[in-house]
């Protein structure tokens, strides 16, 4: 059963998702530890592997850093569906081969709480608490084909090794 | 219809005649910028698959800068990391001990970054390198470490935005009042995935370090790049300072070249502007917060912790004394030996300033200046968001080094033009 986080806020920043003050490691499972920390001190305790978080526009805006990717995905959660995410961090994580959906409609009827299943081909948010289903637009082929391969370095080292 | 600096960049990277926003290209890759932070991690994934290497040894520069000299244990494991792999693999630039520096104003001050060229470095404010009118873009470990493989790295076009930059500044305000305005028009998405590219008259009268203050926050308004086209400026900044590869293509936009959006300021009317917390842009000018606490100033970082900066925060300081904790944290050793040599230093030890070593440091909350909850501090640095230079409870106040300067005499937020 995956459940939904929602933080309808904009702008949750890398600074929020994972503090510099961790950026001393760049071990997932510890910076899993630490994920949302500064957003929500909590979130940690409640998140269940394969839930989802939903937030607001612009997710992931600020700094570089991967860690903000691999603490959440070190923290289980399935995706993150957001009105819009920062480039970066959106780039980051199709190059580590985890899906992101962006989808307005989403974040405007998922609740905290709700219970969702995700249809990834096809492109559709089944929200088993309210019943409705949301269709998304699924990520461009070339971002499909990162993640299939695991990730970009993974299809990298594929062709290198040829 | 022609096409802006930002597409010529990437046509000539990817064997193009011409390129079009949304394109996705596969770009040769010029320079590739490394850290402590987000290079290990790099490092390690190239290992596990088997392919540690790098396409050119002389095309990767090094520098440990976040947590310089190392602040913890952990922190010391990173550099350790980075100082074997840059060994083992003779990375020709690598900027060790006492040539380390923050890397933003490192890599143009030592001559790594040339015109027409494609930077890409594990850091979002690399775009800074784009007021050398080179197409520079930060990047997470996993694009690092492809670029490091590689040399190559897939990219989406990037649509331009035009801002133009009327007028000419006022005493007392400086080009960091000017990137304030522009991104608390913008929002911190106004420019999501473009490249903006800054003209005008006042940009044509600025520094070339004025200008990197400028193209180092396009990454606030959520932009891939921030660019500015090839000048005397430019020119004179680069004479006999290039590294390696001497010869370099001087880009300009063409005249019919197409702008996703144009936005124009009269840079006459900006007001020296204070970002409140939590959001660059939340920019307001200095009379609408001016008297407001604070605990702390800071002076330095990849956005303003160049000479220029220095320069401008001393002739605020000299012959005061401040009120609040002052860090002056010189970007560069070659800066820290300039603001030495020019007897900066004294003004800031007469003032009560701590001097700190080149360092990242508390910009983004590592060490040497942290805040507690509650804490407030005027800072030039870059980012206010929650929890940025310390505490999630304290705030950062975004300012030039002449506002951070007379804020720091005051105790309280203070309009610079009363202390110049």
């Amino acid at each position: 059963m995956s459940k939904a986080h929602v933080y309808k806020r904009d702008h949750i920043n890398t600074d929020e998702i994972i503090p510099a003050r961790y950026l001393n490691t760049d071990a997932e499972a510890e910076l899993a530890t630490h994920c949302l920390e500064d957003l929500d001190v909590n979130f940690v305790k409640k998140v269940r592997p394969g839930d989802v978080v939903v937030a607001g526009d612009d997710f992931g805006c600020g700094s570089s850093r991967e860690h903000a990717v691999w603490a959440i995905r070190g923290a289980k959660v399935q995706t993150v569906i957001a009105r819009s995410f920062a480039r970066i961090f959106y780039r980051n994580a199709i190059d580590c081969g985890f899906y992101l959906i962006e989808s307005a409609e989403a974040v405007n009827k998922i609740t905290d709480g709700d219970e969702v299943e995700i249809d990834y081909d096809a492109g559709v948010i089944h929200d088993k608490t309210n019943g409705r289903k949301i269709k998304f637009q699924p990520l461009p082929d070339f971002a499909l084909e990162i993640i299939a391969a695991g990730g970009l370095l993974n299809k990298i080292a594929a062709e290198l090794k040829g | 219809m022609g096409m802006t600096i930002t597409e010529k960049i990437f046509a000539r990277a990817s064997g193009h005649r011409k390129v079009t926003p949304g394109q996705l290209v596969d770009a040769n890759i010029d320079v590739v910028m490394c850290h402590d932070v987000t290079t290990p991690p790099a490092i390690s994934m190239l290992v596990e698959r088997g392919i540690d290497r790098v396409f050119d040894p002389e095309k990767i520069v090094v520098t440990p800068d976040h947590f310089q000299p190392p602040k913890d244990v952990k922190s010391a494991e990173l550099h350790k990391r980075l100082d074997a792999w840059a060994k083992q693999h003779k990375i020709k630039y690598y900027y060790k001990l006492g040539r380390a520096g923050v890397c933003h104003a490192l890599l143009p001050e030592q001559g790594h970054i040339r015109p027409g060229e494609v930077i890409v470095g594990g850091d979002s404010h690399t775009c800074t390198y784009g007021a050398l009118a080179a197409f520079s873009t930060g990047i997470g470990s996993t694009d690092l470490a492809a670029s490091i493989a590689t040399g190559r790295l897939w990219f989406r076009v990037p649509a331009s935005m035009k801002f133009v930059l009327n007028g000419s500044l006022r005493s007392g305000v400086y080009s960091k009042d000017v990137i304030l305005t522009v991104i608390a028009r913008i929002g911190t998405d106004g420019a999501l995935y473009k490249a903006m590219e800054f003209v005008g008259p006042a940009l044509a009268k600025m520094s070339m370090e004025a200008r990197m203050t400028i193209t180092n926050m396009a990454i606030e308004a959520g932009a891939k790049n921030g660019i500015i086209g090839f000048d005397d400026v430019t020119k004179a900044y680069l004479d006999g300072r290039l590294k390696g590869k001497q010869d370099y293509t001087a880009v300009a936009s063409d005249d019919d070249a197409d702008y996703a959006a144009v936005e124009e300021f009269d840079c006459s009317a900006i007001e020296p502007m204070v970002a409140l917390p939590h959001l660059p842009s939340g920019g307001v000018a200095i009379g609408n917060c001016a008297g407001m606490a604070m605990d702390q100033a800071y002076i330095g970082s990849c956005t303003n912790g160049r000479i220029e900066d220095l320069r401008i925060a001393a002739g605020v300081l000299k012959g005061k004394e401040v009120k609040i904790r002052t860090l002056v944290v010189p970007a560069t050793p070659v800066i820290w030996k300039q603001a030495a040599d020019e007897g900066l230093f004294d003004v800031f030890y007469d003032a009560g300033c701590v001097i700190s070593a080149p360092t990242c440091g508390a910009c983004l909350g590592g060490f040497m200046g942290v805040l507690a909850a509650g804490e407030k501090c005027i800072s030039t640095t870059n980012r206010n968001f929650v929890g940025r230079m310390g505490s999630p409870k304290s705030e950062v106040y975004l300012a030039s080094p002449a506002t951070v300067a007379a804020s720091a005499v005051e105790g309280r937020l203070a309009d610079p033009r009363k202390h110049l």
